[in-house]
């Protein structure tokens, strides 16, 4: 009696996990970037939870991983920090055919500082703090800081520059703004994701919570993080002064006003520093995906792109919750023409 | 549901005949499992030799585009450029070396000394105690020590050990120029308290392992139990101190994430240890992730084959000392 009774839970079993898969929802993968893991483990959650059919595993290996996952052909989509440039395309394109870029996300960078006694809003202009990482400017009271600083007690203490070790979006970004304003840096260092940094006293920390650490630790200390994790751990950051003269924190608006200003951002010419918008903060940059235009599995390939379609419009204000800036609307405009180019 | 349980063999007076009969099928099985022993002691070892050579083959094969531009200067050139392609070894091979032999400079006396405490001095009950401490403090993952580097132990460097030593030392270059914090000294600390579980254990065990006619017979000849320690016990199992010596410098040099988290990752040799430096497992990991053209990704595992070779370098002398101090016997 008893063994019946099992016998036949135990088919019930095995029916059960035959039939299981045909029924639980599609698994789609992305892998790439850490920068905007954040935004899209809470949007991909959101969009299974009204969308039972599909779930989204996003694996935060970094841009360099998740491009050779593309390129291989391992996941749907790719992220990255920085587009891929025309070598890793023509891989790419050689392996799985045309390839769609299109930016998801977008955020800004703050220059944090631990002065001890100074607060969030110390004014840099642009030249300063290149010529901060340069090693040119030593200590907090040089002339240049304490002109625009009048009302501050500048101590004399030495600057520490503290950098990513670790190879990252946020450091080509920050990168890519010296070289736009500084001729010296883009002679002497140029813009990549690690660079090898001139400043005697530089030191690196492993992703955003080392260098917020060693700045923290460190008085004296100098160091740029993303926006969102400055604002989630109090840390001091400065006004920057912009190409048109104007000094501001890094903040939605003025990020937002820094993409908006430059609209016709593309794939190959992408950079968004140091534009010449009055209201804009200097140091921003897209976040970017990317897909196959010509994807052999066409049913998945369309819960792909309706996935990531769902994600640069309705899921913008999931962003904005997680201290990222939407898209501004020609961005989105653009996102949405180039996964309409998909072919399911 | 009842199992029943077959054995082939019979016993021996079974036989009708009165006549000693083989059973065939226990010679069979003992034959088997002879086999069988044979076989996986042949197995097992091998297994490791494949996995050296397969190691080996690989990382020959991953960094042989940057062998093929850089050549062996890679070992000697320090500048580390991703921007330009420019890539050289040698600060994250000075950076490893400097940091694991400090970290086993410190480590070597406290262990070795902590051992024989336990083994030979401590009250049974506080030596149990104490060594179930020291077992924790191995099992304690490298991240949470960074950690501690980052916000304990850097913060002590910085604002009174370094200042108290640069006061009385400084005139030292290795005591000279502005203190971060992290840096090398920092790093070589921390690894030598990672480090310092395994010499302990080991070396406890093999002093408590010492016939106890060695013991006797120097305290017979009126030596102190100090005296005792110094000169009859520590001689007796120097080969095997050293070997976990050995051991332990092994876990340092391959030490990633903490030594990450307190070197200050600066590809730059500096006579100064409050200095930032860079170790060789610590810029694989940080740019590992985030290398795209091949020729950054062919220089990072080049940086690997280098560690696999520092870490040979490093067992071998080690094997050629113990060498030496054997015939010295």
């Amino acid at each position: 009696m008893k063994i019946a009774v099992a016998r036949r839970a135990l088919v019930g079993l095995l029916a059960l996990t035959l039939t299981g898969p045909a029924l639980a929802a599609t698994q789609l993968t992305g892998a790439g970037a850490t920068f905007p893991y954040p935004f899209f483990s809470k949007a991909f959650y959101e969009y299974s939870q009204t969308h039972k059919d599909v779930t989204v595993n996003y694996q935060s290996i970094g841009s360099g991983g998740g491009i050779q996952q593309f390129t291989q052909k391992t996941v749907d989509f790719g992220a990255s920090d920085v587009p891929m440039n025309v070598d890793e395309l023509k891989t790419a394109t050689a392996a799985g055919g045309p390839v769609l870029q299109f930016p998801d996300t977008l955020g800004g960078e703050a220059i944090a500082y631990n002065i001890p006694g100074i607060k969030t809003g110390m004014k840099l202009t642009r030249q300063i703090v290149a010529d901060i990482y340069l090693g040119n400017i030593k200590t907090w009271n040089d002339p240049a800081i304490a002109k625009i600083n009048p009302d501050l007690k500048l101590p004399a203490t030495p600057i520490v520059a503290v950098n990513r070790s670790d190879g990252s979006g946020t450091t080509y970004i920050f990168t890519d703004f010296l070289s736009n304003v500084s001729t010296q840096w883009k002679a002497k260092v140029g813009a990549g994701k690690s660079v090898e940094w001139p400043a005697p006293s530089s030191v690196g920390g492993k992703g955003n919570e080392g260098v917020a650490g060693v700045v923290r630790q460190t008085p004296g200390a100098i160091g740029y993080l993303e926006l969102a994790y400055v604002l989630e751990n109090a840390i001091p950051y400065a006004q920057l002064q912009n190409k048109a003269g104007k000094y501001l924190l890094p903040t939605t608006e003025s990020i937002r006003a820094a993409a908006a200003s430059k609209p016709n951002c593309t794939p190959t010419n992408f950079s968004i520093v140091d534009t010449s918008a009055p209201d804009a903060y200097p140091i921003v940059g897209y976040s970017w995906m990317m897909v196959f235009q010509k994807p052999a599995d066409k049913a998945r390939a369309k819960m792909v792109r309706d996935v990531l379609t769902w994600l640069v419009t309705q899921g913008q204000p999931i962003a904005a919750s997680v201290k990222y800036v939407p898209l501004p609307d020609i961005m989105q405009k653009q996102a949405i023409s180039t996964l309409q180019k998909m072919d399911v | 549901m009842s199992v029943e349980v077959q054995t082939g063999a019979q016993p021996l007076d079974a036989s009708p005949s009165g006549r000693v009969i083989v059973d065939r099928a226990l010679v069979a099985r003992l034959k088997l499992s002879d086999v069988s022993f044979r076989i996986a002691l042949t197995v097992a070892p091998l297994i490791y030799v494949a996995l050296i050579v397969a190691l080996f083959l690989m990382l020959a094969k991953g960094s042989s585009e940057a062998f093929a531009k850089f050549g062996l200067s890679f070992t000697w050139n320090s500048v580390w450029n991703p921007v330009t392609g420019q890539f050289g070894g040698l600060p994250f091979i000075y950076g490893t070396i400097v940091s694991s032999f400090l970290a086993l400079l410190l480590a070597a006396p406290v262990g070795i000394y902590a051992a024989a405490y336990l083994a030979e001095f401590a009250p049974p009950l506080l030596s149990k105690t104490l060594g179930f401490m020291i077992e924790l403090l191995a099992a304690v993952p490298s991240v949470v020590y960074g950690l501690w580097g980052l916000f304990v132990l850097a913060p002590i460097i910085r604002n009174y050990f370094g200042p108290a030593v640069q006061s009385v030392l400084g005139f030292l270059p290795i005591f000279q120029g502005p203190i971060y914090g992290i840096g090398m000294l920092t790093a070589a600390i921390i690894l030598s308290i990672m480090i310092l579980p395994t010499v302990t254990a080991i070396s406890r065990d093999l002093i408590q392992a010492v016939p106890a006619a060695q013991r006797e017979g120097s305290l017979a000849l009126g030596a102190t139990r100090w005296e005792t320690v110094q000169n009859v016990l520590l001689p007796y199992v120097k080969t095997g101190i050293f070997g976990a010596l050995v051991l332990a410098l092994g876990r340092a040099l391959g030490e990633t994430i903490a030594a990450t988290m307190v070197i200050g990752n600066r590809p730059h040799i500096s006579a100064s240890l409050f200095a930032p430096g860079y170790t060789l497992a610590s810029v694989i990991a940080n740019e590992f992730t985030e290398a795209t053209s091949s020729i950054y990704t062919s220089a990072l595992i080049e940086l690997g084959f280098l560690l696999f070779i520092v870490s040979l370098i490093v067992n071998g002398v080690a094997r050629l000392m113990l060498w030496t101090i054997m015939r010295q016997r």
